[in-house]
């Protein structure tokens, strides 16, 4: 059982325990077991030990130091940080060292958490399961002959297999949230633009939100609220006061209306639809009131989301052209020496999207493909809002099925995709959204249930998230 | 799927080379085969009747950022150069660009 994050900072700010010690412990489980895991592409042991000791200096010091002093941390691939490898999980990036760094990272240093290292993702986060890393799949280390999800997948297994108690993840159609639920953690993908996107490889930028991975919804909060508010160098990023997630934990849900959503339900394995019932009736036991809803444009998503994001990444990775950074495969001429460099450095999942995405964008089927996707994208966001007029929250799973095998889905990207029903409307709104552990299968296998909220409610998240997380430990 | 592959190989073969990206001749059928199966799925969006609402691009209606006119730090340019796979001269260096000269 991994110590939540709050309650190592407490142990080491009294010095009961040692950052040197939480560091160590977290390096010594890697040593051990991530070979077969395998969360991380890179760890940077010798730079975690010194930011460590420079903690445990400074609290010997009698200094302040910040709220995750001394608590170490995983960050997804593709998140920067300056003169760290990064690759996104792909061969183009290979060997890249950036020359800056995450805003999200600089803050959970500011914090005083430790870097460990970078983790495991689909190539540029475009996959759910991990198996589109150049680098090799991570495994799940509730069964590690499953899929830990994805594409955070690396992420989600660093915490799941106690490593470490939090890591950031990216969440463009669902890879924080599914990831989560396949591994037993909290997962969050907060509303658009409250978490800042400076410095994380842009896959969708229009739907990309950087999130944490952790076992308590109170880490969550804590993360979050370090991690968000506003950046003055993403453009997108909300310039206004958001609701303290810390204190909504504590809040309750007396009173909530919460619209149990049947289609975040319908075609989910049966026992998942029973632990979502099941988490509606803990909820109504803390007076929220259920409603039974439903909004059928959501189904419509997959085909939206299929359409926008491959689109928008067909553009976003245009940059991986051999000029200014990563692979070059050398050609007579510039020309040849761009397709050969993105012929090579791409693998078949990137290289899918990118041509979806240019034909979705090119000249005679732009009106029936990308407008129309983008007009569906309107479609299923008033349908959200006027469900909110009625509910406060919305209830559904996270997941269609529980963590599935390696090679299950490979074949058939189509398969793959539809593992992401339920999580992309929150995406296409940017409207936040959250999975919480709510028991397992009759595998053992985690069982994620999703709750939803309006844009800027992202407190709603936390307020019922706690609710479910004191039903399940009791 | 019973619909018919919305796509041919043509398209695929046209669509990768607007994407700067060669395909081997069994990459060309299944990729033909692979983004005919999505964009079959996708036939639900494409037949809906959605006049009358606006294309959205964005979660929230942006309006241009500006900051002030000052100058401010940016990243080291030696940083960024070294970064590529070639540097001359403070500048990315590439092959030729244009053909010899007559």
């Amino acid at each position: 059982m991994t110590t939540s994050a709050i309650s190592l900072a407490q142990a080491i700010a009294a010095r009961t325990t040692t950052a040197a010690a939480a560091t160590d412990a977290a390096l010594s489980a890697i040593t051990e077991r991530d070979g077969e895991l395998h969360a991380f592409l890179h760890v940077d042991a010798d730079a975690a030990r010194q930011a460590a000791s420079a903690i445990d200096a400074r609290i010997a010091a009698g200094e302040t130091v910040g709220p995750l002093a001394g608590v170490p941390v995983a960050i997804k691939d593709n998140l920067v940080m300056t003169g760290v490898p990064t690759t996104c999980g792909s061969k183009i990036l290979e060997g890249w060292r950036p020359p800056y760094t995450a805003t999200v990272v600089e803050r959970l240093i500011d914090a005083g958490a430790i870097p460990i290292g970078k983790t495991n993702l689909d190539e540029f986060a475009m996959g759910s399961s991990t198996e589109n890393s150049a680098y090799g799949p991570s495994r799940n280390p509730i069964d590690p002959t499953k899929v830990p999800g994805g594409s955070s997948g690396g992420s989600a297994v660093a915490v799941a297999a106690g490593y470490v108690p939090v890591s950031l993840g990216s969440d463009t159609g669902g890879s924080i949230r599914q990831p989560a639920a396949f591994c037993g953690l909290i997962g969050y993908k907060p509303t658009y633009g409250h978490i800042s996107r400076y410095g994380l490889v842009a896959f969708s930028s229009s739907l990309d939100q950087v999130g944490p991975f952790t076992t308590t919804v109170a880490d969550s909060a804590l993360v979050s609220e370090i991690i968000g508010g506003h950046d003055h160098r993403d453009s997108t990023s909300i310039d206004a006061p958001a609701p303290s997630l810390l204190e909504a934990c504590g809040r309750g849900v007396a009173g909530l209306r919460v619209g149990l959503c049947s289609d975040l339900l319908d075609g989910a394995d049966a026992v998942i639809v029973d632990r979502v019932r099941a988490a509606a009736a803990a909820l109504e036991a803390a007076g929220a009131t259920i409603v039974d809803l439903a909004i059928p444009e959501l189904r419509l998503g997959l085909s939206a989301y299929y359409l926008l994001a491959p689109a928008e990444a067909s553009s976003n990775l245009a940059r991986y052209d051999g000029v200014r950074f990563g692979l070059r495969e050398e050609r007579d001429d510039v020309a040849a020496m761009n397709v050969a460099t993105r012929t090579a450095g791409f693998g078949p999942e990137v290289k899918r999207r990118i041509m979806l995405g240019t034909y979705a964008l090119s000249a005679g089927y732009y009106d029936a493909y990308y407008g129309q996707a983008q007009k569906t994208r309107r479609l299923i966001t008033n349908a959200l809002d006027a469900a909110y007029q009625g509910v406060d929250l919305l209830l559904g799973a996270t997941t269609p099925t529980t963590a599935f095998g390696f090679g299950d889905k490979v074949a058939d990207p189509l398969s793959m995709y539809l593992s992401d029903l339920f999580t992309i409307p929150s995406n296409l709104a940017g409207h936040p959204a959250m999975s919480v552990p709510f028991g397992t299968d009759s595998a053992g296998l985690p069982i994620g249930v999703q709750l939803l909220a309006p844009g800027r409610r992202d407190d709603l998240l936390f307020a019922a998230g706690a609710v479910l997380e004191s039903e399940v430990s009791a | 799927m019973t619909n018919p592959n919305p796509l041919t190989e043509a398209d695929v073969i046209k669509v990768a080379s607007l994407a700067r990206l060669e395909l081997r001749p069994d990459e060309v059928a299944t990729f033909t085969e692979q983004l005919g199966s999505v964009l079959g799925h996708a036939q639900d969006i494409a037949a809906l009747n959605l006049e009358g609402l606006s294309p959205m691009a964005h979660p929230f209606d942006l309006e241009n950022v500006l900051r002030e006119d000052v100058v401010t730090p940016s990243l080291d340019r030696d940083a960024v150069l070294a970064a590529a796979p070639d540097a001359a001269e403070h500048r990315f260096r590439v092959g030729r660009i244009l053909g010899e000269a007559p």
